[in-house]
């Protein structure tokens, strides 16, 4: 039921609202309301029950295994968000001077100094508010970077046909077009496409490493000299920071610049699609385009440094200065983790994924690309059994949902037919892993013995398989009343 | 080791599982000159108990001041059970609404929310939201034009934001999108027509209209909203959600009402937090649903015919669309959009319109007793809504300093994006101020503003 259906005229909470209802005389009648808008009148239990019984029906993190690929659901450790609350923190206004929140901006700076070095880079900008503003940030720089050389005949950005969807949206939000390079047999960059590719034309490309298919770039030196010796750029993308955390830096492996998700890898709540954090970092040659405001400090003070003191920005990206509340709980993480912590990130992510990858491989699941090591995360593809049995990736999917486990990522990466991009995270203990080996024997059995079970899956949830396309054709976005 | 729960045991077995000696080895594919050395900038790590020490005393430096700010952020009341629900780890914990079966609490507290803003603005149809108020402004502009289709220059009030315009510059001049000031009247403190007059019948594909605007003003919204479709633009509304428990929706703006409307979702309890997380709300006509971006969730049948809510439009966004989606936004606000949720329906249609006329009532007796000081003044003479701009006869930023020295944020500075005001202050004072606040305000001002020095203006707190 919805929060309106259980809706009684007059029904109000009084101890949310002011007591008295202050009159208003000096707003002009034509510019007033008439009709009130269709918000609920229920009691505050009433919605903390239907709210309450809502989060019920969710799939989450602190409920269940969430191997999401490219997603890193891992655990989300409640200092963060406790401490991140805090009233002097929770209560300070966006505009309130510099000299009332030391402390709010020492945490920022020490993120700043943390993130500068994790990933190799030279100065830091906190203020994207999601991965893909992170990333419109990156690009941006690129392009403020050649205009300030004069260098205009750089239209393209070349992205791996592997890319994410965001990277060549983005390319286009800056004013690009997009080239795509392919990927060999082996899941690496064509190098011999990228070498015809690049030229005057180039500003630069976009990759994340590792890349959306589970394994690391092997040749990213030789692919980051090919393109600067074309005068183009290095963009990271930071989607899969987790496999390398503490281990390579982007910085030394010839990026320019690079963007990280801190609701994934700095282990931010991913809070049913964001608020996310994605702040960029950048290397000396491109620091001056840092999107503003940066955290500066002189000699014990902090202080905002913006347009007026980095005149080459890109500019601001969002009223203020950033996901801050996002930042604080990275910052309490980053400092619960500590360095040793942070080196353990990349190693027991990767530990988990290949475990699973070598048990499913030894229960006969076909792995895309079997030779490879497994980074934080593996591709496995279910076109053979969809041949056989007609069953897809998406029903064995749904099926895992009845198991009680939430489904990896699937049909992405794109180039991989029926496929799951499976993320364990360093944060499940080898028991869990086990439990999800298992269910998936059991499914693949399942589907042997009795597909339509598969099939219909899902049959222990709220409901049943949706129908998306009714929900695309006969739109329904809002809800009405009866008339 | 912090949040890794494996054993010793563990490692082996799964070493020997995988068919490896170390960890190590199975990095063996990353090339050996690019093994990073030690993290030089990352301290030792801390138990929770230490953490928590040293943010609590971080949070005290802070301290709590008796605020005046606005300009964007509004203090409002959080009623206590929006962020005991939303920090729930099935709301918390949870992502974007993939597996559409396994988040139907999210996907239909997001139709509810779609349903919540689409009312309050008078709108068809409404997103799951955007990032904020100024990136979601900068989303309208690309979405305008792309629904306009001939032209790419949009007007841009003064009125707006200042840092808005900034920030919808930054991200749409790469498109070669290009934004036209509209100057504001100088004794009304709005957009007027006579403005406008110079750009009538030119090629623009919209006209944003803030409502209130930057100032507190209210603008005209019928005639801009008439005039931008007289001249073949779309009217693209920007609004203050709390606003609209009193003021007339976008949809009913003007003969049509406006095309879309964008805006800062915060007042909607969300805290002021530094500036964020808060959440952009977009809402527009149905007409232009397929144009408009971010995530968009829809109700449907399972294959029992039983209700149920997923994501739909897909095919506009860059998961899909890849170079040619709507925008390359992949998430929305998701946990602010739950408390915004959580809390419209808490406050209710009732709520919301005490909430706020108690503002503008706090604003109103603010103005009136700085403005009884000598030396204090309002600049404009036209109706406001919880917000106005007063001219002090002392220097601004000076002022506000010996306010902060006594515990009290006094405004905003226009000084930095509006010089012509001369000494402006922009102050706002929400249903959570008290009479006393507002006492304590106009005490301080006073002495400030006369230069009496028998309590200085100093950094010693004057009780």
């Amino acid at each position: 039921m919805l929060i309106f259906e259980q809706s009684q005229p007059g029904r109000r909470n009084y101890s949310q609202a002011p007591l008295a209802k202050a009159e208003v005389k000096d707003i002009p009648a034509k510019l007033r309301r008439t009709k009130r808008p269709l918000l609920p009148e229920v009691s505050e239990m009433q919605a903390v029950r239907h709210y309450t019984q809502l989060s019920q029906k969710n799939f989450s993190i602190d409920t269940q295994f969430y191997p999401l690929g490219s997603c890193t659901m891992k655990y989300n450790p409640r200092a963060c968000n406790k401490l991140a609350m805090l009233p002097g923190l929770l209560g300070r206004h966006p505009h309130a001077p510099e000299s009332t929140g030391q402390g709010f901006l020492a945490c920022m700076y020490e993120l700043q100094e943390m993130l500068k070095d994790v990933t190799g880079m030279k100065a830091c900008s906190l203020t994207p508010l999601a991965g893909a503003q992170g990333e419109f940030a990156g690009v941006a720089m690129i392009r403020a970077y050649h205009d300030s050389r004069n260098d205009t005949a750089r239209t393209e950005i070349l992205v791996p046909d592997a890319a994410h969807g965001t990277n060549p949206a983005t390319a286009v939000m800056c004013g690009y077009s997009v080239r795509e390079i392919p990927t060999n047999a082996e899941g690496d960059v064509d190098v011999e496409a990228l070498k015809a590719a690049v030229g005057p034309q180039t500003a630069g490309l976009m990759l994340t490493n590792p890349s959306t298919l589970g394994v690391f770039e092997r040749r990213i030196t030789e692919i980051a000299k090919i393109v600067h010796d074309a005068g183009g750029l290095l963009y990271y993308d930071g989607a899969n920071l987790n496999a390398i955390l503490g281990r390579v830096k982007p910085g030394d492996m010839g990026f320019d610049v690079i963007h990280m998700n801190l609701h994934k890898t700095f282990s931010t709540p991913h809070g049913g699609g964001g608020p996310g954090a994605g702040p960029v970092a950048a290397n000396e040659r491109l620091a001056p385009f840092l999107p503003v405001p940066i955290v500066g400090k002189v000699q014990d003070k902090y202080l905002w440094e913006t347009e007026k003191t980095r005149p080459q920005t890109i500019g601001r990206l969002s009223a203020n200065m950033g996901n801050a509340g996002v930042l604080l709980r990275a910052y309490v993480y980053a400092r619960l983790l500590g360095r040793e912590g942070m080196h353990r990130v990349a190693e027991y992510s990767t530990l988990n994924a290949n475990y699973i990858m070598a048990e499913l491989a030894k229960r006969g699941f076909d792995m895309a690309f079997p030779k490879r090591r497994a980074t934080h995360e593996f591709v496995l593809t279910f076109k053979r059994l969809k041949d056989e049995t007609g069953v897809s990736a998406m029903d064995v999917a749904k099926r895992l949902l009845d198991k009680g486990f939430h489904a990896p990522t699937t049909y992405f990466p794109m180039l991989v037919p029926e496929c799951h991009l499976i993320e364990p995270t360093e944060t499940e203990a080898r028991e869990e892993l086990d439990r999800f080996i298992a269910a998936m024997e059991e499914i693949v059995k399942e589907v042997r013995t009795n597909p339509d079970t598969v099939k219909g899956a899902p049959h222990t949830l709220p409901v049943k398989r949706l129908d998306d396309v009714r929900a695309a054709r006969e739109l329904d976005l809002v809800w009405k009343p009866a008339a | 080791m912090p949040f890794v729960p494996h054993t010793e045991a563990d490692v082996k077995a799964m070493l020997a599982a995988i068919g490896v000696k170390s960890i190590d080895q199975l990095f063996e594919e990353i090339p050996a000159a690019l093994r990073a050395g030690k993290l030089t900038q990352v301290p030792e790590g801390l138990s929770e108990m230490e953490v928590a020490r040293l943010m609590s005393t971080r949070a005290q430096q802070d301290g709590t001041y008796i605020n005046f700010l606005g300009a964007g952020a509004y203090e409002h009341h959080i009623p206590a059970a929006v962020w005991e629900i939303v920090t729930r780890g099935e709301f918390y914990t949870a992502y974007t609404p993939y597996q559409a079966e396994a988040s139907q609490g999210t996907l239909q507290l997001l139709y509810e929310y779609q349903t919540m803003m689409a009312s309050l603005t008078g709108m068809d149809v409404s997103n799951a939201s955007l990032y904020d108020g100024a990136s979601g402004l900068a989303e309208a502009v690309l979405m305008a034009v792309r629904a306009h289709k001939k032209s790419r220059r949009v007007l841009m009030p003064k009125t707006v934001h200042p840092i808005y315009r900034k920030v919808v510059h930054a991200i749409v001049k790469n498109q070669a999108i290009e934004l036209i000031e509209v100057a504001y009247d100088a004794r009304g403190g709005h957009t007027s027509l006579d403005a406008l007059k110079s750009h009538a019948g030119g090629d623009y594909a919209a006209l944003v209209i803030p409502q209130p605007n930057f100032f507190g003003v209210l603008e005209d919204a019928d005639e801009l909203t008439d005039w931008a479709h007289a001249n073949h633009m779309l009217a693209v509304a920007l609004v203050n959600p709390t606003s609209l428990a009193l003021l007339k929706a976008p949809g009913e703006w003007g003969a049509k009402g406006a095309d879309i409307a964008v805006g800062e979702g915060q007042p909607l309890g969300v805290p002021l937090s530094s500036g964020g997380p808060y959440f952009g709300f977009m809402s527009c006509k149905e007409a232009l649903v397929r144009q408009m971006p971010g995530r968009i969730i829809g109700a449907t049948v399972d294959k029992d015919g039983k209700r149920g809510y997923t994501l739909t439009l897909q095919a506009r966004e860059q998961h899909i669309r890849r170079s040619k989606a709507t925008s390359n936004i992949c998430t929305n606000q998701g946990l602010m959009v739950t408390a915004a949720t959580i809390y419209m329906a808490l406050v209710g249609p009732e709520g919301l319109e005490r909430a706020a006329a108690a503002s503008h009532a706090n604003t109103n007796a603010l103005v009136e007793k700085l403005t009884a000081i000598k030396g204090v003044a309002r600049i404009f003479d036209r109706p406001v809504f919880h917000e106005a701009v007063l001219r002090f006869d002392a220097p601004a930023a000076d002022t506000l300093r010996a306010l902060e020295a006594q515990g009290i944020l006094g405004g905003y500075d226009l000084a930095d994006h509006y010089p012509e005001l001369g000494q402006a202050v922009l102050v706002c004072a929400t249903e959570t101020r008290t009479a006393e606040d507002i006492q304590q305000y106009a005490f301080h001002l006073e002495r400030v503003v006369s230069k009496r020095r028998l309590d200085p203006p100093c950094a010693v707190k004057v009780t």
